[in-house]
């Protein structure tokens, strides 16, 4: 047969093809970061069709995706599925603005929903930096490359319609292609599909912060202790300045000990690259770049690789990379005395985020970690309940402040390690009293509003409900 | 004893609080702070005594919180009263 080329001439003659009705879902991914332009020009475009009651199905709602606001206020919007959620869009939420419960999945549980044929999507929306006229694309080449493209991969596996959107066309067949042309139905053309500056910080960097460092160094120390720090180490952690320098310190022991690990995972960014090229990693699987750095390192180096969300985290995978680690670094913006932790609500119970992979890796590695400062701005991080579970307390192992380090009491052997590596180790509830002790016992919050948001376990279960905050 | 100049103490930086005392027959207390629900009638009591302990009996008091902690806020507060009261 003669291939019709799949280059559509408009945004609109691509949702006309998809067969887009009211009440039908539409997926994105967010590798673009804070410089996306694709998810509010695509809503854009529904708005203006006078498309109705749409869901969006996004692996995280970024700060810069504020617009959707108006599109809830309109009615083009009135369902939200997403796996992580920026104060901007959350605070509204939080206030009730829209009338269906947000869905909060993981990173893992978001293609597990698919498969499972739980959450289906009718057109996926894929955002590359290179693409070819049938579609093959990836985002490791042209303008605004952004690395791996994992998230959006199992968006093209189960999507009824497929649609790549692209700044830069490219003769076929593009060869380093992530998303092949057997999935992809239409290709769209556009100007820009975001702002280069906006879609990766620049360097990013381990923190200077004094507390932050102690934190890390004790981190590292107890990782050393635990006894799984050898060669074949597999490790992840986050992109924040704590998580960072715990991989700083963690590489100067590997280096001092010869100690080889067998691979990095997660989102990459440039310390991690900087560690594998020195042969202190075998390997990095990738998911999402963090910075310029894993950029041009997943395009250029061969052990660099790039991992679907599927493989990355989802339980219905035969087998997913979070099972292989060792070693998981997490942060937290409460945790309790259960070791329950909290990254979907600030203190005052307002959406500011998610759980991204933090619940999957968590399940997943044989260590996981909290890192996070006792005292933030005279807040207490140890409560006697979360706000919102987002991790389950049993899938952590260790809390690391500044004060000391908090063990799960279903590790017994790993707190003695601990102690006997002359680490100060406490009780949760010592902890707990300490910083009480510092800034005073807080008022307890109770919400009693409407559920404005469900969070979905990686199973498919529900784990938490967040409620309405007025104010 | 009534206040009757406008002093300050403090910044605007995390974990400080701003504080600014002005006239006032009665004792009037502003509190902004983001940890208003956990910690307010906590704050507003530090205030009440640290007026006290000074004999301040009227002023304006305001504190713009940035979570500073209740030592922070009695030492801010007791600077911002005693520059008001300086030169008296």
């Amino acid at each position: 047969m003669t291939l019709q080329t799949k280059v559509v001439p408009s945004l609109r003659e691509a949702i006309l093809r998809a067969g887009l009705r009211d009440g039908m879902t539409l997926s994105f991914h967010h590798h673009l970061r804070d410089g996306d332009n694709v998810l509010n020009t695509v809503l854009a475009e529904c708005s203006l069709m006078g498309l109705k009651d749409l869901t969006v199905n996004a692996s995280a709602i970024m700060g810069c995706h504020r617009p959707l606001l108006d599109f809830i206020e309109d009615g083009t919007v009135t369902g939200i599925e997403c796996n992580f959620m920026h104060a901007n869009v959350g605070r509204s939420i939080s206030r009730g603005l829209l009338k269906r419960e947000v869905i909060f999945r993981s990173h893992g549980g978001r293609p597990a929903a698919m498969e499972r044929g739980e959450s289906p999507v009718h057109a996926a929306f894929i955002a590359a930096s290179a693409a070819d006229a049938a579609g093959n694309c990836n985002g490791k080449e042209g303008i605004a490359a952004f690395g791996s493209i994992g998230y959006a991969m199992p968006d093209a596996e189960h999507a009824d319609y497929v649609i790549v959107l692209t700044d830069h066309l490219v003769e076929y067949p593009l060869m380093d292609a992530s998303i092949t042309e057997d999935r992809v139905d239409a290709v769209v053309v556009v100007d820009s599909i975001g702002d280069p500056k906006r879609i990766m910080s620049g360097t990013t960097r381990v923190t200077r912060d004094p507390i932050g460092l102690l934190i890390a160094e004790q981190t590292a120390r107890a990782v050393q202790a635990s006894g799984l720090l050898r060669d074949g180490f597999s490790f992840q952690t986050g992109a924040g300045g704590t998580s960072l320098a715990v991989a700083s310190y963690l590489g100067g022991i590997m280096r001092e000990r010869g100690i080889t690990g067998r691979f990095a995972s997660g989102g990459i960014t440039g310390l991690l690259v900087d560690l594998m090229k020195e042969g202190l990693f075998e390997t990095l699987l990738d998911v999402q770049c963090f910075d310029r750095e894993a950029v041009e390192s997943i395009r250029e180096n061969a052990r660099h690789g790039e991992i679907s969300a599927s493989r990355y985290a989802s339980p219905t995978a035969r087998t997913a990379v979070v099972d292989h680690l060792d070693v998981v670094i997490l942060g937290a913006t409460e945790i309790d005395t259960d070791f329950n932790v909290n990254v979907h609500t600030d203190s005052n119970g307002v959406i500011m985020g998610g759980s991204g992979g933090h619940s999957d890796t968590a399940a997943g590695a044989k260590l996981s970690v909290i890192v996070a400062p006792l005292v933030r701005a005279r807040l207490p991080l140890i409560v006697d309940r979360v706000g919102t579970i987002s991790t389950p307390g049993e899938d952590i192992d260790l809390l690391v402040t500044q004060y000391g380090i908090a063990c799960n009491p279903k590790q017994a052997e790993l707190s003695e390690k601990l102690r006997y590596a002359g680490l100060p180790v406490f009780s949760i509830h010592d902890l707990k009293a300490r910083a009480e002790s510092i800034t005073g016992r807080p008022a307890r919050i109770e919400s009693s509003g409407r559920t404005v948001a469900r969070v979905i376990s990686r199973e498919g279960d529900l784990l938490d409900e967040i409620r309405t905050v007025m104010g | 004893m009534k206040l009757t100049k406008e002093a300050r103490a403090g910044t605007l930086e995390s974990g400080d609080v701003l504080v600014i005392v002005g006239p006032s027959e009665s004792l009037d207390i502003r509190v902004e702070s983001p940890v208003i629900r956990q910690f307010g009638e906590s704050i507003r009591q530090s205030v009440r005594d640290v007026a006290a302990s000074l004999g301040v009996t009227g002023g304006a008091i305001s504190l713009e919180d940035q979570g500073a902690l209740d030592c922070t806020i009695r030492a801010r507060l007791t600077t911002a009263i005693k520059r008001s009261l300086a030169d008296e």
